[in-house]
């Protein structure tokens, strides 16, 4: 195999997380609900994954991994809720308290994978592999490439439907552009629905942490996320958080990680400096949209 | 036992110590209307500045620099937040990943890919006479490095200035009433930005005591999320200065408990006490809730909007 096709292969695998986690961003964002968690609610959702696919016995076969996936997304849309509930109910910037949470989850993880988590031998601080029925088929024979990338893209056409033409997509948008316009003329419930919204954008960054758990690293371990849900809201922005628009910056910053690792491997090039293009990113995009609306104003 | 109860009594102000320069900065900027999450990024940036500083004029020129290092990051954010008037969240956001990523790609780069341990000169209890022999709070109050006495110095000078000067005022008139501070002839957007400055300036001291004062050297992320944990001590201090500081010792005792179970031989998983700062922030901002105190205009992005 070519080494361009190794890498895009490896593109599309890092890009997968980075799009369902965007979409997560991209949907509470929408809402007005500013969800800096994506990290913590993947991580409750690989946690949740890797709790099922170590645990389930092996005569359920392939169904382990429909399991883990639901799962996943109940961890991590009950980590959201946390916040959500925070929020509604006691009024807790949700900026400040999923960010507490994030925190809570990696040191949450590091006392499961050296505590009741851990594998037999206790000697790594990792779960064991999870069963092969929870594993992901892999999608191209001999790559690493494997269906979460096509689950994410589903994801991805779902929520742009959703968003676009239900009801629920327009009572979301109604809620985040203008809360009180939605309350008073639409008859909406902002509360539950911005709620409802960030569960659910939690729900989808806890799918994004089973796929990674079920896909790629078969175990649960310390740092299995490398911030992908910071990552995720550069994606979401870049892509004006536009679910469609989310596939295409998922795969531009999976081409930047994969790039990163590569130059940290060749050159010695930190691997951080990949969240200084994405902080640079964001700012580049907010920029321009600030410099658009001051000379809409300004011309007006 | 009293020795113990001294011991952690001392831990408390030592670790609330870098919580309450942010968290004091951090007011500031609020009461200007602005809330600046890219704090976090001030620490880590200060934390840097401090090592690099220390390492070419000592341990006070750490000091200087780590501040001045707090201040550019927070002028990034002011760019974007006060003078293009970008939404405070994301631009907040956005400066913090820069910070953290920039600080680490740099370190790489000056001190080399294994990130070294690189020790820095540090700042030693330096004990008030007769006063750190009051017992049980003497020692805790007064033997500590000399960056604390600086922050008892600041609370009043921030107070005075604030509650009692003419800019003081232009300052909080912001914060509460936007449309009333322009009416009588407030610079907003200078305000606001000089605001956010002395939030880095203050935020970039607080990275630099982590280094100079505990750690004595750097590590990647050593702000870990204590950017975020002022903005919560903020909060429960009611956006006033010395409301910040009390806050802030309820936040040093919460870290402090951790040295304490562990000299107690505790069978706790230790990351118990590692997660605990975290969930009392949360159960904190959840107390204070109907925020009643926050200024009103708090992260209003276009000010001359109602």
């Amino acid at each position: 195999m070519t080494e361009t096709l190794a890498f895009v292969m490896d593109m599309l695998v890092h890009a997968t997380p980075l799009i369902v986690a965007g979409l997560a961003v991209a949907i509470a964002f929408r809402a007005g609900i500013w969800n800096i968690g994506a990290d913590g609610q993947l991580i409750a959702g690989a946690t949740a994954a890797a709790w099922i696919g170590v645990s389930t016995s092996t005569e359920i076969g392939w169904l382990a991994l429909p399991l883990a996936l639901i799962a996943g997304a109940i961890a991590g849309g009950a980590w959201a809720a946390i916040a959500a509930w925070l929020r509604s109910r006691f009024g807790v910037l949700e900026v400040i308290s999923t960010i507490m949470l994030n925190f809570i989850a990696i040191y949450g993880v590091s006392y499961l994978v050296r505590g009741p988590l851990q594998e037999p031998t206790h000697v790594y601080p990792q779960t064991s592999s999870i069963v092969t029925g929870a594993h992901m088929p892999t999608l191209v024979a001999g790559t690493r490439l494997h269906w979460g990338f096509v689950i994410a893209l589903v994801l991805a056409v779902t929520a742009w439907w959703v968003m676009r033409y239900s009801a629920a997509g327009f009572r979301i948008r109604a809620s985040g552009a203008n809360p009180f316009a939605a309350r008073s003329a639409g008859l909406i419930n902002v509360s539950r629905v911005t709620s409802v919204a960030f569960i659910v954008s939690g729900a989808i960054a806890g799918i994004a942490g089973a796929i990674e758990v079920s896909g790629v690293t078969f175990a649960l371990y310390e740092n299995i996320s490398p911030g992908y849900g910071y990552t995720a809201i550069a994606v979401a922005l870049l892509a004006g958080l536009n679910p469609l628009g989310v596939i295409g910056t998922g795969i531009l910053f999976g081409a930047l990680e994969t790039a990163a690792g590569t130059m940290q491997r060749n050159i010695g090039v930190p691997a951080t400096t990949a969240s200084v293009i994405e902080a640079v990113v964001i700012l580049a995009v907010i920029a321009v949209a600030q410099l658009r609306v001051h000379r809409a104003t300004s011309v007006a | 036992m009293t020795s113990g109860v001294e011991a952690f009594l001392e831990g408390v102000v030592r670790t609330a110590t870098p919580l309450a320069l942010a968290a004091l900065g951090e007011t500031v900027t609020e009461r200007s209307g602005v809330i600046n999450i890219g704090l976090e990024g001030s620490i880590i940036a200060g934390a840097l500045g401090a090592v690099v500083g220390a390492a070419h004029g000592g341990v006070w020129a750490g000091f200087a620099f780590g501040a001045m290092c707090g201040c550019a990051v927070a002028a990034i954010f002011a760019v974007f937040a006060v003078t293009l008037r970008a939404d405070q969240i994301i631009s907040g956001t956005a400066v913090t990943l820069l910070a953290l990523g920039g600080t680490g790609t740099l370190y790489r780069v000056l001190y080399g890919s294994a990130g070294a341990a690189l020790n820095t000169p540090t700042l030693g209890p330096m004990p008030v006479p007769l006063l750190s022999r009051i017992p049980l709070i003497g020692p805790a109050l007064f033997a500590q490095p000399s960056i604390t006495y600086v922050l008892y110095a600041l609370v009043p000078a921030v107070s005075w200035w604030m509650y009692r000067t003419h800019s003081g005022l232009g300052l909080r008139a912001i914060g509460e009433n936007p449309a009333a501070a322009i009416a009588a002839g407030v610079r907003t957007k200078r305000v606001q930005f000089m605001a956010v400055l002395f939030g880095g300036f203050l935020g970039g001291v607080s990275g630099a005591t982590l280094v100079l004062a505990q750690a004595g050297t750097f590590v990647e992320g050593m702000s870990a999320g204590r950017g975020f944990i002022a903005i919560a001590i903020v909060v429960l201090g009611r956006w006033n200065p010395l409301g910040a500081v009390l806050a802030a010792l309820v936040f040093g005792a919460a870290s402090a408990l951790q040295f304490f179970f562990q000299a107690t031989g505790s069978s706790l998983p230790y990351q118990l006490f590692l997660v605990f700062p975290y969930a009392l922030t949360l159960v904190a901002l959840a107390a204070t809730r109907g925020r009643t105190s926050a200024p009103a205009a708090l992260g209003r992005q276009n000010l001359d909007q109602g």
